[in-house]
Order: structure tokens, then sequence, then C-alpha cells
């Protein structure tokens, strides 16, 4: 398969001297007594950066985000995020780790039984900020990706894309450090793909690391952003030679939101 | 606690349903059994108050074989008598010493010989009821053997042997009692984990999802530590006042059959009190158990 941003960028990344907001070190994982999955993965991913996770179906790229959103634990090699060594960082700390990564998981993962504003009110009551925030912000945002008359809807009632859009808007209330999203346009038209890439591109723009693992070439030529290429388990990065994204017709993003989201998370930690 | 919002939908489980009955039985037979336990304490407790302290001195009647006139016997179980009561008074921790009449000793008779008479034809030794002065003690064999010189053939009882049986079977109740709620707590117990970790396999996958935003054990624990709470308050609820009504007709049939056989059976205030402190303990047990069941499971999540 052709690697999304040409092989003649290809290079092995080289980590030395940067501490970045996520780091790989010769990482390898494998399932049980099976083969590795990933071999010697070593990357690191500066602060502010957005890049592409792209490779063929059975690649590794879900098991490589499951490695970053501390679903797995690595059986070789070094992981640290926002500086800290996952495997020498205390259990009872991960918590306070994972609620800097926000994560949009390829089937969704919303919690059936509760509505839309409560899916996406989680993050943000799980990290204890009132309620009253609560309210405001989760309004907000489930009205900018176009889902304000949906607050009470169950998500078996929503259709794929809005079910997307509801899990996307999860990832991101509580403003994290650090976005990774499997598929994210997988079931949603094209104006809406861009729409969504482009509220990616303003949180990016807001500080955000953001990570997006997707199949959708066109896409990613079209955002111009670097490319983790996943092949056989092995890793390449390669940077981008397209110019940047052309710019989609989209509403005003609600950055006063994240402002306060941040201010909030900060008063519970 | 019970009024918090729950990210889980924990209450629709069909165990939510079953879970207060099970506790309510649970509740149930542990009212009775620390009812009874309470009862029988409290039962010891008036008995030891009201026998220590106190001797009973009895006087044998003459030996039958040797037949003497009616009067003359009666004359000299008076003598014996007054000489027995004599020394008893002469002891200086004795406060009173009184001898019992016969009428007296009939009463004492009747719950076992009815009122047939029967008693009236019978050889009965005279009985004399001795108070000790408050917190004195006397040596039972010395006061014996200097009875023994001036009456021949009298003995003393200060009650403790058959007062120890009692306790000792009374302490056996009470210790089978103990062991029944021991029982009951274990079988809570054993519920609430069974439910817990059932809880937790139902919803593995929106645990999971908390636990990749962020929430800490606790934040999972206290949703299973609450409803185990409100269930377990509910299930002791029903349990007590189911039991209430048993005690109750316990008590009026005991209070209805023959009077001096059984022991009074009835339940103070304070009694009452541990009771209906009861559920309340069960409830507790249950959260304390949910919460621990979930932290141990979530414990071996990375």
């Amino acid at each position: 398969m052709a690697l999304c941003c040409g092989d003649a960028g290809a290079e092995r990344v080289t980590i030395d001297g940067v501490q970045g907001v996520i780091r790989f070190e010769n990482v390898g994982l494998r399932y049980g007594l099976g083969p590795e999955v990933l071999q010697d993965i070593s990357f690191a991913l500066a602060a502010g950066s957005f890049h592409f996770l792209v490779g063929p179906s059975g690649a590794g790229k879900s098991s490589l985000l499951k490695l970053m959103y501390l679903a797995l634990k690595p059986t070789r090699g070094l992981i640290s995020l926002f500086g800290r060594d996952i495997a020498t960082t205390a259990r009872h700390s991960l918590p306070a780790l994972r609620r800097r990564i926000g994560v949009v998981f390829q089937d969704f993962r919303l919690l059936p039984h509760l509505s839309a504003f409560d899916n996406v009110a989680l993050p943000l009551r799980v990290a204890g900020v009132r309620e009253g925030e609560v309210q405001k912000h989760v309004v907000e945002l489930l009205s900018w990706v176009g889902l304000k008359d949906h607050l009470n809807a169950r998500p078996p009632t929503l259709s794929g894309g809005q079910q997307q859009r509801v899990a996307i808007a999860r990832a991101i209330i509580a403003r994290p450090n650090l976005l990774l999203a499997d598929e994210p346009t997988g079931n949603v038209d094209d104006r809406m793909a861009m729409r969504l890439m482009h509220l990616f591109e303003e949180l990016n723009r807001l500080g955000t690391t953001i990570v997006i693992a997707t199949h959708n070439e066109g896409l990613v030529n079209r955002m111009g952003h670097p490319c983790l290429g996943l092949k056989d388990g092995w890793l390449e990065v390669r940077e981008s030679d397209s110019g940047s994204a052309d710019q989609d017709a989209v509403g005003p993003f609600p950055t006063s939101l994240f402002k306060a989201a941040e201010s909030g998370s900060e008063s519970v930690a | 606690m019970l009024g918090r919002r729950s990210d889980l939908p924990l209450d629709r489980e069909p165990l939510s349903r079953f879970l207060p009955w099970l506790i309510a039985f649970m509740v149930y037979l542990a009212v009775m059994a620390l009812a009874g336990a309470l009862v029988l304490n409290a039962m010891v407790a008036r008995w030891d108050q009201g026998i220590s302290g106190t001797l009973t001195v009895q006087i044998a009647p003459l030996d039958p074989v040797v037949p003497a006139a009616p009067a003359t016997a009666a004359k000299d179980e008076e003598r014996r008598l007054g000489a027995a009561l004599k020394v008893l008074r002469a002891t200086p921790q004795v406060a009173r010493a009184e001898a019992l009449d016969r009428t007296h000793l009939m009463a004492l008779l009747k719950p076992w010989l009815g009122d047939g008479g029967l008693a009236g034809n019978l050889p009965l030794p005279r009985l004399i009821d001795v108070e000790l002065k408050p917190g004195q003690r006397v040596d039972v064999a010395a006061l014996t053997k200097r009875l023994r010189v001036a009456v021949p053939g009298v003995s003393v009882d200060d009650h403790r042997i058959w007062l120890q049986r009692l306790i000792h079977l009374v302490r056996t109740f009470e210790i089978l009692a103990g062991t029944v709620l021991v029982f009951i707590a274990l079988a809570t117990v054993g519920t609430v984990v069974f439910t817990t970790r059932t809880g937790l396999a139902i919803h593995h996958e929106a645990i999971e999802v908390l636990h990749l935003i962020g929430a800490q054990d606790s934040y999972v624990a206290g949703q299973f530590a609450s409803r185990a709470l409100g269930l377990g308050l509910r299930g002791g609820v029903i349990g007590l006042v189911l039991a209430v009504p048993t005690l109750l007709v316990i008590r009026y049939l005991a209070a209805h059959l023959e009077a001096g056989l059984l022991p009074d059976v009835s339940l103070e205030p304070a009694h009452w009190a541990v009771l209906v402190v009861l559920p309340l303990v069960v409830a507790l047990i249950a959260m304390l158990t949910a919460r621990l069941t979930v932290m141990k499971t979530l414990a071996r999540m990375l």
C-alpha cells in the first residue's frame, strides 16, 4: 500500500533530544505468546504537533493507539507521556494522565444508557467539574457539532454520524493535551469530515497534540500534515510535502469553552 | 450518597430486584438471633443480681423411718429452725434471716405438683431465706459447719452451682446466636460480592470507558457502593419490618403461658435500639463489600 505522503520523504524517526508529549523508545507489543504486532517503535511527538497515523488494516494502528492512551502495556521498550515514564508511574497517578488524553474510539464506545449530553459530560464529571459548568460547556459543544436537538437522545437512537460526533465531543470536551482519534471521520459525509478536521485543527492551534488514525488518503493529502506510517509492525515518519488544507467554511469554534474547561480541570488537579 | 447520579445502569439489573429480598431474609434471621441473645443476656444479669447476696438454708425433715407424734415432730422442727436462725443472726455478714412458712413452700411447689393437696402429705424441708449485707461474702463451708453443730442435717445453698449451670447454658445459646450472626454476615458479604462481580462483568465495557477517560477506581467503586448501600437499606428495613411482628407474637405467647416456668422474654428499649441499628449495619457491610470488591477487581486493570 502506498503511504500517504510519498516514500521519498520517508526516514526512520530520530528521537534524540526530543522530549515530546509522547515518546516511544524501542517499544514492542505482543498479545499473549503470539508474534509481535509492533516492533521497535520509536518516535516522539512534539507538543502542538498534528500527525496522521496511516497503514494497511492489521498493521497495528489500533494497538499503537491503545498503547498511547494507556489501555495496554508494552511488552518491551519505554513509553513516556508528558515527560513521565509509564512503567515507573504509580497506578493511582495514571487517571490524571488519562484525563489529559482525549480518545475517539473507532467503535465510539458511547454508553448506550446515557443521553448524548451525559456521554459528553462524563470526562468533566469524572474530573469533578461543577455541574453548572458541565451544563454550559456540553450544550455549547454539542450545538457546535450540530447535535443541539439531540441532547437527550440515547446513542442507539442516533445515526452513525451523529454517534461519531458525540464521541468526538466527549473526547475534546475537557480540552485534552493529546487527542487520539481512530478513524474519526469514517461514518460522516465529506463535508462533515472536513468540518470535524477543522475542529481538530482548531484544537491543534490551541495547543493540543493530535494523532489521527485513518484510511482516508484523500483527507490526509488535503490536510497536509505529517504521517506516522505503520507497516508490518514497523513505524516510519513522513513529513508532509503538500500544501496546507483548504479552509472549508465552518462556524466559529467555541474556544471560550476550553478556556473555562481548562481552568475547571486545573482547579480539580 | 444515595442520591448520587450514576453513570452505570446498575438499577436495571435483575439482581437489583433480588438483592433486597435476600438481605431482608438475612436481616430477619439476624434480628431473631440478636433478640434471643439480648433477652438471654438480660435474664442472666437479672438472675445474677437477684441471687448473689442470698443463701438458702435447708433443714431436712426428720427421718420418717422413726415416726414421732405429729405434735412432737412439729415442735422439734420449730426448735431446730430456731437454733439455725439463732446461728445465722449471730453471723456478722447476715442482714436478714427468715424462715419460709409452709404456705409459702406450697406456693413454690404449686407449678410442679398442682393444687391436688398432695404436697400437704409430703415431708417437706424447712427453708430459711438469708440475705447478706450488701457487698459481703460469707464462707459457706464454715457457716455450714457451725450450723451443723447446732442443727444436724442442715445444708446451705448459695445457688452458685445452679446459677453457674444456667449461666453456662445461656452462654452456650449466646455463642450459638453469635455464630448465627457471623454466618449471616458472611452470607451477606458473599451475596454482595457475587452481585457486584456480576455487575462488573455486565458493565465491563462502560467501566473500561470510564477508566480510559480518567476515572479513579474510587469513582467507579463509589457507584457500586452507593447502589449496595441503597439496596442493603431497603432489604434491611423489609427484614426488620417482618421481624418486629414475629418478636411481638413470641412475647405475647410467652406472657400467656403459665407464668413462673418461663423467664421474662420482653425486650428493653435499649435492645430495640440495637435491633433497629442492625439493618444499618448490614447495609454498611454491603456497601463496604461492594466497594472493596470493585477496587480489588479494578486493580487488575492497567
